[in-house]
């Protein structure tokens, strides 16, 4: 296809560089510099996708971010992107680009059957329609309303591309390059401010491209170039184009995303894709410009419809006719210039003006062109369904009510114009008060909040001499206050044709007898009836109304729609537009993706990993690891084709039948000194500290105020005012916080000084039955019998001239001990264990069979003290001192606490001893029982009991005290498993506890 | 200035816990473990320098705009 809608002799593209591309499947061609909606309006493609309700065809509404419209899947190399504005992305070379939102094809869509039961989906169609019957909704509705609608794919893959992060730091931050950001930069940087500038767009002028102004005998355009390539030389500024500041945060705080590999076919090596910028600006300016606003009119969705400006834009930078017979429609004289660069370039345009006489330099000079201008005319109709073929139109009344007699005029396109709209989001994020301005029906920045002054465009001056004048002084100014500098610089002339006033008018009213759709918000499908529809039923408040109607809630946040919403809403009230108020500006401005938000921080980058001394040695003999917390754990040691569950247990059983050794490194250590070191724990653990010798270990259970278990450890006595503290891996940075909380503010006046030593020393836990005669032959020198090493007993050791602490402490219910050395010897140590444990057949075990160990125990843990309950619930009302205070303990008598029927922590075990039971089922008494069947308690923690060789697990039962020997069922309906069980104590093994005091 | 990543927040600073070993009642032990009035507006707080110098601090703070007004040790009363 050939580019026929390509001129010669106008344009801001590279005819030199002939780029091909494809859209949905179809090959064409445009050039260097165009973008994928100006490259495919080159070659007449208008129908670009179809509308999220009604499916109806849908081409170019602007030429930017306001692009309600054209929403297109890219493809570039390899990769799949949803959600890319057609009229934002850069042409390249060997682009792809399909539709999306039309299936089956862009040209026959079935959900377009929408568009004709019109009555099927009016405002809240979803909350009314979906409602029942309920079972509907998964079966039959969802799954057709996604894939009826939604604005591309996500890729499923892994995304290859790099994304960065910069922080910098300015003195002003100027967004937006056109007239007054070039004119405001300048003057700033004159004055030495260090300036960031950025432009959202690839090129920057912003209006001054397309405007005929002369700025200093020059264009606009040369003007701009001059200002930039000065800018671009000075140390003390920074430009960027492509470069969207999308947010505005506390303390002048914002964020832009600049894109710096999307226009290219590939992502240059070692470049990143996108990079987001974390911006502190002293002072910040927005110079972001207005967005046209459209006139509503029937069938002004039709693909052709588009605003004026962007016709006028696709003209002048892209040297491309959106249409040879244009209609513009307007209400202001920003229609004329479109209409006048129609002309100029040998196409005869239509312009309909609702104004009755008007009278300005540009309207005379569209006059003297020769344009055929038709006063006081509106169109009431767009004619024609996959592009617009011709327009219904009508004289209107002076008071806007009363139509004339409708006629019918041939026509291949029709810019609206219904004048402008400030882009004041950026100051409305800020914490802007905004106001509304009668003269241009619009909102404007009020007062500000932060450090920040909107100029130009964006602030409502539509004259390009006072924008400029404005933006000098504003640089100046401001940057004075920083720099205290003050360069004067000589204020260009400035030549522009005078306008007038525009009319307020912005909806057309519908003919006797037709019932077109008149469209307010283009992406959502919302029309003038659904906002009549939300407020007939009750909804007043604005912001109620758009999220019952979903007006203003695309992608594209309705740039375009908003403001011709709220003037709905206030005819319909009675009431004036301010007083019905905009709804909340939020950051973004405009999409962004989230790679380029998550920065570097994925995969492995996206948090710390924690590796024990010992983590090689683990490596090097087939450990399969863990994540834990932050932490790297071996799961277990895999020998030959074992799987996790055949691995573990063995590792389990050598530990009951002969002796294994354990990683311990990743627990919690807190070294904990002073004279009042004893009554700290004696406040934070619920037993009783004051009395436990030197040399001894105690296991302790911390509380949070409100009763419930916070954390359990052994904590030991080293010396007199000398205690080390273990936590539990996942609680050890909460519990120091914890314990400096209550000592900086609860009870400064303990003198005790607390400190993580959780990286300072490796431990090795060594259980079994053997573990006594191997840790015999480690430390021949110490005396560790059962007299000399009692169970919770603690000495120093020396390790084959190591320093090593050993405490009897056991996890597993064996007979154990845990080693601790200096992080620096852990390797040391663990090979040491396992050379002279080769003759008690050692056994490395990961945190699986420690698992299994510990549950066939009973012992809870963090499945267990899962922040939802108290001591008596993990039987640990044994360790609740009567005698005194602690932390919590006033919470414990709460009724619900003390409740007869309380939950308690059971044994749980299959009736067929076969059926391994899932972790988080529930527990009810009867299986067939009527939904929602009453729950007993879940499944805490499930093992394959070695000791018994049948599946075990812990739960936490209501009434568990009276529930021994009772027959329940587990419900595991994810699983699709009913499993009769029978509970028993959580003590599986050794009820007594003789093993750990052999 | 630090970083706001390097603090941690930790509730309502004018909450005093009771003294250990005190007779107290319900609704006063209640009132220091569960019932905080969530303040538009200036607000004292706690807050840890967690990925710092491990003090907590005291501060105020708007909860509406984060405006800070006052800062205060530890051990410093609030006025």
């Amino acid at each position: 296809m050939s580019q026929s809608f390509r001129l010669e002799n106008i344009g801001l593209i590279n005819r030199d560089k002939k780029l091909s591309f494809k859209f949905n499947g179809v090959t064409y061609y445009g050039y260097e510099g165009d973008t994928l909606a100006s490259a495919l309006i080159a070659n007449g493609v208008h129908l670009v996708g179809r509308s999220f309700k009604y499916h109806r065809p849908r081409g170019f509404f602007g030429a930017g971010v306001d692009e309600p419209y054209a929403i297109v899947q890219l493809y570039r190399n390899g990769e799949t992107e949803p959600n890319i504005k057609a009229t934002e992305q850069e042409l390249f070379e060997g682009l792809e680009a399909t539709s999306v939102n039309c299936w089956p094809s862009v040209n026959f869509d079935i959900g377009a059957i929408n568009n004709f039961i019109k009555i099927f989906l009016p405002a809240g169609f979803y909350y009314k329609t979906f409602m029942w019957p309920k079972s509907f909704w998964y079966k039959v509705y969802e799954p057709f309303i996604r894939k009826a609608a939604g604005l591309g794919i996500a890729s499923t893959k892994h995304d290859k591309e790099r994304y960065e992060h910069k922080y910098e730091y300015c003195d002003l931050l100027i967004a937006g390059s056109g007239p007054s950001g070039l004119a405001s930069a300048y003057a700033a940087a004159k004055n030495g401010a260090r300036v960031i500038l950025a432009e959202d767009k690839p090129r920057h002028g912003g209006t001054l491209l397309t405007s005929e102004v002369n700025i200093g005998n020059q264009s606009g355009k040369e003007w701009a170039d001059g200002i930039i390539s000065e800018l671009k030389e000075m140390p003390n500024v920074i430009v960027k184009n492509r470069s969207q500041v999308f947010g505005y945060y506390d303390h002048n705080m914002l964020v832009m995303s600049e894109r710096i590999s999307d226009h290219l076919p590939k992502t240059k090596k070692f470049h990143p894709k996108q990079r987001l910028w974390y911006i502190r600006a002293k002072e910040v300016l927005i110079s972001s410009g207005s967005i046209e606003r459209p006139i509503v009119f029937g069938n002004n969705d039709t693909p052709g419809v588009m605003l004026s400006s962007a016709a006028k834009e696709y003209l002048k930078v892209y040297g491309v006719l959106v249409g040879k017979s244009p209609l513009i429609f307007t209400n202001n004289d920003s229609g004329y210039e479109t209409a006048i660069e129609f002309k100029k370039n040998g196409v005869d345009p239509i312009i309909l003006d609702t104004r009755k006489e008007p009278q300005s330099e540009i309207v005379d000079e569209a006059k003297n062109l020769g344009i055929n201008i038709k006063f006081s005319h509106v169109v009431v109709a767009a004619q024609g369904y996959k592009k617009v073929k011709s327009a219904d139109i009508a004289k209107i009344s002076d008071d806007k009510e009363q139509l004339g007699k409708v006629e019918n005029i041939k026509c291949d396109c029709i810019c609206v114009s219904g004048f402008w709209t400030p882009t004041i989001h950026l100051a409305s994020q800020s914490g802007n008060k905004t106001k509304f301005n009668e003269d241009i029906d619009a909102f404007v920045p009020g007062i500000s909040k932060q450090n920040e002054t909107t100029l130009g465009a964006a602030n409502g001056s539509y004259v390009l001499n006072e924008t400029l004048k404005s933006s000098f002084e504003a640089g100046q100014e401001l940057s004075k206050k920083i720099t205290n500098n003050d360069n004067k610089i000589s204020f260009p002339n400035v030549v522009e044709k005078k306008s007038t006033t525009h009319d307020k008018f912005w909806c057309v009213p519908l003919p006797e007898g037709k019932n077109y759709k008149r469209f307010l918000d283009f992406q959502n499908d919302v029309s003038v009836s659904d906002v009549e529809i939300a407020l007939k039923e009750g909804y007043r408040s604005i912001e109620h109304v758009k999220r019952y109607t979903t007006l203003g809630m695309a992608t594209d946040q309705g740039k375009t729609s908003n403001l011709n919403g709220l003037q709905l809403v206030s005819n319909i009230e009675n009431k004036v537009v301010p007083n019905v108020g905009h709804t909340t500006f939020r950051p973004p401005y405009t999409p962004v993706s989230i790679g380029a938000i998550v920065g570097r921080e994925v995969g492995k980058h996206s948090k710390p990993t924690r590796k024990s001394p010992m983590h090689s040695w683990h490596e090097k003999n087939n450990a399969v690891f863990v994540d834990a917390g932050v932490w790297l754990r071996p799961r277990y040691y895999k020998q030959g084709n074992e799987n996790l569950f055949e691995g573990s247990k063995r590792e389990a059983k050598n530990v009951r039948t002969n002796v294994g050794v354990c990683d311990v490194t990743t627990l919690g250590k807190i070294d904990i000194k002073g004279p009042d070191a004893a009554q700290l724990l004696n406040r934070v653990y619920t037993n009783a500290w004051l009395k436990l010798p030197v040399g001894k270990a105690r296991y302790g259970v911390m509380l949070r105020e409100d009763g419930i278990v916070m954390d359990d450890g052994t904590t030991t006595r080293i010396s007199e005012n000398h205690y080390h503290m273990t936590t539990t891996t996942a609680q050890a940075a909460n519990v120091l916080s914890h314990l400096e909380y209550y000592l900086q503010l609860v009870w400064p006046e303990l003198n005790v000084n607390v400190v993580s030593t959780t990286e300072q020393w490796a431990g090795a836990a060594i259980a079994g039955p053997k573990s006594r005669d191997l840790l015999q032959k480690l430390f021949p020198n110490s005396d560790v019998s059962n007299e000399g090493l009692p169970f919770m007993g603690f000495i120093e050791g020396d390790l084959f001239g190591v320093k090593a602490r050993i405490f009897r402490i056991s996890f597993s219910g064996e007979l154990a001990y845990e080693v601790n050395v200096e992080s620096d010897n852990g390797n040391f140590m663990w090979e040491k264990i396992m050379e002279v444990g080769y003759e008690f057949d050692i056994q490395p075990y990961g945190t699986e069979a420690l698992s299994t160990l510990r549950i066939e125990m009973g012992h809870v843990a963090g499945s267990e003290l899962d922040g939802r309950t108290i001591p008596y619930d993990n039987s640990l009302e044994g360790l609740l001192s009567k005698k005194k205070d602690f932390i919590g303990k006033r919470s414990l008598s709460r009724e619900a606490f003390t409740a007869e029927d309380r939950q308690k922590v059971v044994g749980v075990v299959p009736l067929d001893k076969k059926t391994s039971i899932p972790e988080g089922s529930h527990l009810v008494k009867d299986s067939n029982a009527q939904l929602p069947n009453p729950k007993l308690g879940y499944i805490s923690a499930s093992c394959w009991s070695v000791e018994h060789d049948n599946p075990f697990s812990l739960a936490i039962l209501k009434d568990g005290k009276n529930m021994i020997g009772k027959k329940l069922f587990v419900m595991a309906p994810l699983k699709n498993k009913v499993i009769p069980v029978e509970i028993v104590s959580s003590h599986y093994v050794d009820p007594k506890g003789e093993r750990v005091r052999s | 200035m630090r970083s706001q990543n390097e603090f941690s927040y930790g509730g309502d600073a004018t909450v005093k816990r009771p003294e250990l070993d005190k007779e107290i009642s319900d609704q006063d032990w209640d009132n220091f473990v569960y019932n905080r009035k969530s303040l538009r507006g200036k607000h004292w707080e706690l807050w840890q320098h967690l990925s710092g110098c491990r003090q907590w601090i005291k501060v105020e703070r708007d909860t509406a705009t984060h405006e800070i007004f006052n800062t205060l040790k530890a051990n410093e009363e609030i006025s």
